[in-house]
């Protein structure tokens, strides 16, 4: 078992820019184990922040990426075979409520939301687990916690949650950061240099400024930090910033002009 | 409801409508039969004074002798005209249809107001518009009457046609291109009559000729959604853009310019040295937006016009200068477009030279490799730089620079009557307008925009009319929004008679019961052998284990999950209603409408059966002023008693105005999320309407919109039950049509038909 909580845990200290009092409050939080949700966009930082936290409060982390297909044993665990028969293995979500694990269940929202509600025992007093085909009640290890990111700009009737499940989470709202601190975000993470990196920040912030007119997202602090992976590449930066911020986010030609011509007049 | 003879008397939903069209005293039922859905349509976005604006217009147009069809083009086309170019062209429009009408042309006025709401459209602005207004009426002037000297008698022969044809023409040319291309055609063909109006119709190759030649540039109507993006996202700061054009204002070419209302921009911008049109229109509202974001206007009283002059020139720099510097890519763009004096090209003792040296200045703040050697310019250079150097500075400070250097500069010359023009305009620069504040003549107030007013909270009954274009095979072009599609829900009957047509065909019913059960889909689907799933699939995992056991490598694919039906299909069933469905069928006591009914009622509980999204509606017209769309069953609803009363209730009437009704439906259909989406056309005929004589013109129409919709991923099958279809529903449908020759059989072959199309 011990094997498997050194698995789970952060070695290095992750680069973690903070916005605000998000690393206090996210303490706090920790110290009521309570349940927190991280809003914004895409892009913007939460799972990095999640991963900073987790090693600093020196727990293990257990992050797993939603999606459509995803179902509840995906979760909690399903039987496999063996040597002996069958046996059972346990989910990530299971497991992390047995070692003690922040378990991040990044973008909720891709889940179906029959798969979501198997959280909801976890998320109230009773920090428990059910795991009904193997006729298990898992008790959730004292250090355990269950974090969730949520983008609330799909605005899609079909993904948003359930009103029952937002109401079990401390909320913490992320957003890009202002232009300087993402330019220095840029050019921390990629080595680029912090001229490069303010163009990229700028462009991106064109693209942002579209968001609901044509654009239902805009460019994240992710893509702009591929960009400058690509420029430190080699790669042109007008040919890297076209493939990695104004192709991926849009098809419509009008969009994609105007996206092409802020290029041009950042990257003379 | 029964409706009075009298249309006077005809009853309307709402009691201001009832007031408003007591004030028409109008006497055309056909007026009567739409003029509350307009009124509603207008209503939504009209002020009770321009409502009353607007039906006292409407009721001048009926009182011409012309019967009710400029009228009726009226009302449906001033609400979409007035939300294109404002309430305020009211008085334009209304002096264009009294000047046709004093003329012998009033019979132009039907063409007239029935293209006004495209062209209004594509022009945007009231000046444009009334710019259009213009051109037509010299249009009138110079070919009315002139026929071999005999006076004002004989009516244009062009001007119909020409106004026939606008939208197509505004559609491809900027203003000044539009009144070049009218004044060939009065030229060349002012004396024959039948070429002028074959040349208006752009039915001659020359005036397609002309219409080519007259065609340049980068047109605003076609670039204006990338503009709107650009300032948007270059400037955040998203502004009403309002085209005006040059032609018209040969002596003094307007210059862009903002106000309170929007930002003022040719209609065209050709390429100039390299940049191209559109790129000359981010220049200018870039420039503009610079002012905008940087510029603090001043006091202009104190000044003589030289030095405002000398503070413009240096202001629009300094914004110039900020703007590269906010995006460096726009740098090579204004200097390509900047003009580049020569430093000797003006004679200062024969010529006032201050426009050129402001504009060498101008220049050579911008271009670090101007060139020119004047030591006063290369100092205030200098001073600029200095001043711009850690800041945007501000317009003060460029007052003073460019005081000082007027000053330096001063020659007596300067006010020689002769002024040196040449390389001294830049032209994506505005006219600096909002630069000056006048103490004398008091605060220019602007006018506000006072449309709509809080309306009370009262909800029209009807929905406002859609308008569809219609496909006009002689000119090849379309015609926009000619035509009125009212939809509303079908009113109710009695739910039990279905059931009784049902009863009737009981054992077609069970029947085809029976096949459904064939083809209907599982609801869940198992997929086996996967290695991650939802469920240990025990068939499979006993199988490895045994492999195991005995040595064997097991297949590690021993789970499986579920998935819901791959039946990924929205269908909508369009029944043609005209009168020609109260025929009996030969040798039967049965209508076509009765044996639709019966075919349809076992549709639509095939379908139900089947679980598919299914939608029914039904439509007839009475010209393309009123082709009525009746909902008989939506997608979200069941099939049940209220279903059943509409479907009992369908009554027939009218004639079949097919592409109006087939391109509303698709478009109900394009929404749908599936994998196909299928419209069933069930018609007893070929589409007809009682306004077009040429039967081939709505057929042309018909397969235009099968088009247009199979673009749009909808694919549309016509079950025709005209036996005479053959000639013309392979032309409209292609292969993707069926035509039934007995039509008793309908009640049977309608849903096989369905399932076969389906499976
Ligand atoms: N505050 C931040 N500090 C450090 N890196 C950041 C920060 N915000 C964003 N990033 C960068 O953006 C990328 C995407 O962030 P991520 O946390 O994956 O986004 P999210 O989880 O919100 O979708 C990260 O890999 C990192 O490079
Ligand atoms: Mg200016």
């Amino acid at each position: 078992m011990s094997q498997d909580v050194e698995q789970y845990r952060i070695g290095k200290e992750p680069f973690y820019q903070p916005q605000g009092d998000e690393v206090t409050l996210y303490e706090a939080a920790y110290a009521a184990r309570l349940p927190v949700m991280l809003k914004g966009p895409t892009g913007c930082g939460k799972s990095r922040f999640v991963e900073y936290m987790a090693w600093k409060l020196d727990r293990p982390l257990i992050t797993v990426a939603c999606n459509e297909d995803m179902t509840a044993s995906d979760l909690v665990g399903r039987y496999l075979l063996d040597r002996e028969g069958t046996r059972w293995l346990d989910g990530p979500l299971t497991t992390a409520a047995r070692i003690g694990a922040i378990c991040y269940l990044d973008e909720i929202v891709e889940a179906r939301q029959d798969t979501t509600v198997v959280i909801h025992p976890l998320t109230d007093h009773r920090r428990v687990l059910p795991l009904d085909k193997k006729g298990e009640v898992v008790a959730a290890h004292p250090d355990f916690q269950l974090v969730i990111s949520y983008n609330p700009g799909y605005q899609s009737l079909m993904k948003d949650l359930k009103q029952s499940t937002k109401q079990r989470f401390a909320a913490f709202d992320f957003d890009y950061p202002e232009p300087g601190l993402e330019a220095q975000i840029v050019a921390r993470e990629t080595g680029i240099d912090f001229d490069t990196a303010g163009r990229l920040v700028k462009l991106a912030g064109t693209a942002r400024n579209l968001k609901g007119h044509g654009l239902a997202e805009g460019v994240s602090t992710r893509l702009v930090v591929y960009a400058a992976q690509l420029i430190r590449r080699g790669v042109a930066p007008r040919a890297a910033c076209r493939t990695a911020m104004a192709r991926p986010i849009t098809d419509d030609a009008d969009i994609r002009a105007t996206l092409d011509h802020a290029v041009d007049a950042i990257f003379a | 409801m029964s409706k009075p003879v009298d249309a006077r008397k005809r009853e309307m939903h709402h009691p201001q409508v009832q007031a408003w069209w007591r004030e028409m005293d109008c006497g055309f039922t056909q007026v009567a039969d739409v003029f509350e859905e307009c009124l509603y349509e207008a209503l939504t976005a009209f002020s009770k004074r321009e409502m009353d604006d607007y039906v006292a217009a409407a009721k001048t147009l009926s009182r011409l002798g012309r019967g009710p069809e400029p009228v009726l083009a009226f009302l449906e086309a001033w609400p979409s005209v007035a939300g294109a170019v404002g309430t305020a062209a009211l008085e334009d429009v209304m002096a264009t249809a009294r000047a046709l009408q004093a003329s012998p042309n009033g019979h132009a006025i039907a063409p007239f107001l029935q293209t006004l709401a495209p062209v209004a459209r594509r022009l945007a602005s009231r000046e444009q518009l009334a710019f259009y207004l213009d051109i037509a009426r010299e249009l009138m002037a110079r070919t009315t009457g002139s026929i071999h000297g005999r006076h004002a008698t004989i009516a244009s022969p062009g001007l119909p046609a020409f106004f026939r044809q606008a939208p197509q023409l505004v559609e491809t040319l900027p203003m000044a291109g539009l009144q070049n291309w009218v004044d060939y055609g009065i030229r060349h063909y002012g004396d024959h009559p039948q070429q002028q109006e074959d040349y208006f119709k752009l039915a001659l190759a020359d005036s397609r000729a002309v219409l080519q030649r007259e065609r340049h540039g980068t047109l605003f109507a076609d670039a204006e959604r990338r503009l709107d993006l650009y300032l948007r996202a270059l400037w955040r700061d998203p502004q009403p853009l309002i085209p005006y054009s040059n032609a018209y204002h040969e002596l003094r070419q307007i210059v862009p310019y903002y106000d309170s209302l929007g930002m003022r921009l040719p209609d065209v911008y050709d390429a100039r040295n390299g940049i191209s049109g559109l790129d000359r229109y981010r220049a200018t509202l870039a420039h503009m937006a610079g002012h905008r974001r940087w510029s603090s206007p001043q006091i202009a009283d104190n000044w003589s016009p030289f030095q405002r002059l000398a503070v413009e020139f240096l202001e629009d720099a300094r914004i110039d200068r900020l703007l590269m510097r906010e995006y460096p890519g726009l740098a090579p763009v204004l200097l390509a477009l900047h003009p580049k004096p020569g430093e000797d090209a003006c004679d200062p003792e024969t010529t006032s030279c201050l426009r050129h040296r402001l504009a060498m200045l101008s220049r050579a703040c911008l271009d670090a490799n101007h060139g020119y050697a004047d030591p006063v310019l290369n100092e205030t250079v200098a001073a600029f730089h200095a001043a711009l150097a850690d800041g945007p500075s501000g317009t003060a400070q460029m007052a003073g620079l460019a005081l000082a250097y007027v000053a330096r500069t001063r020659r007596p010359s300067d006010q020689l009557p002769r002024i040196h023009f040449d390389d001294t305009v830049v032209d994506y620069r505005d006219d600096n307008r909002q630069l000056w504040a006048f103490i004398e003549e008091g605060d220019e107030e602007e006018a506000f925009d006072t449309r709509k007013e809080a309306r009370e909270a009262e909800e029209p009954q009807g929905l406002p009319p859609r308008h569809y274009p219609e496909w006009d095979q002689a000119s090849e072009s379309y015609r926009p929004d000619w035509v009125s599609l009212y939809e509303a829900l079908h009113p109710a009957g009695e739910a039990a008679m279905i059931d009784r047509l049902l009863e009737k065909h009981a054992a077609l019913a069970r029947r085809l019961m029976r096949l459904l059960d064939l083809i209907k889909p599982q609801n869940k689907q198992r997929i086996r052998y996967q290695e991650d799933g939802s469920e240990l699939d025990l068939d499979v995992a006993i199988r490895s284990l045994i492999d195991f056991r005995s040595g064997v490598t097991p297949d590690p694919r021993i789970n499986m999950s579920h998935r819901t039906s791959g039946r990924s299909i929205a269908v909508l069933l369009l029944l043609d209603l005209s009168e020609s469905l109260n025929q009996k069928v030969a040798g039967g006591e049965q209508t076509v409408l009765e044996l639709s009914q019966e075919a349809v009622s076992l549709l639509g509980m095939a379908i139900e059966r089947l679980n598919d999204p299914f939608a029914i509606a039904g439509f007839h017209s009475n010209t393309r002023h009123e082709v009525r769309y009746l909902h008989i069953k939506g997608f979200s609803e069941r099939w049940d008693d209220t279903v059943k009363g509409r479907l009992a209730a369908a009554g027939a009437g009218w004639s079949t105005r097919m592409g109006a009704a087939l391109r509303h439906a698709g478009a109900a259909l394009a929404q749908r999320q599936a994998d196909k989406r299928l419209l069933l056309l069930l018609t007893d005929g070929e589409p007809a309407d009682i306004d077009v004589r040429d039967p081939g013109h709505l057929h042309a129409d018909a397969k235009k919109a099968v088009g247009e919709l199979a673009a749009q991923g909808v694919d549309t099958f016509c079950l025709s039950l005209d036996p005479k279809a053959d000639d013309y529903v392979q032309g409209i449908f292609g292969r993707r049509h069926l035509v039934l020759d007995r039509v008793e059989q309908l009640p049977e072959k309608l849903p096989l038909l369905y399932m076969a199309l389906t499976k």
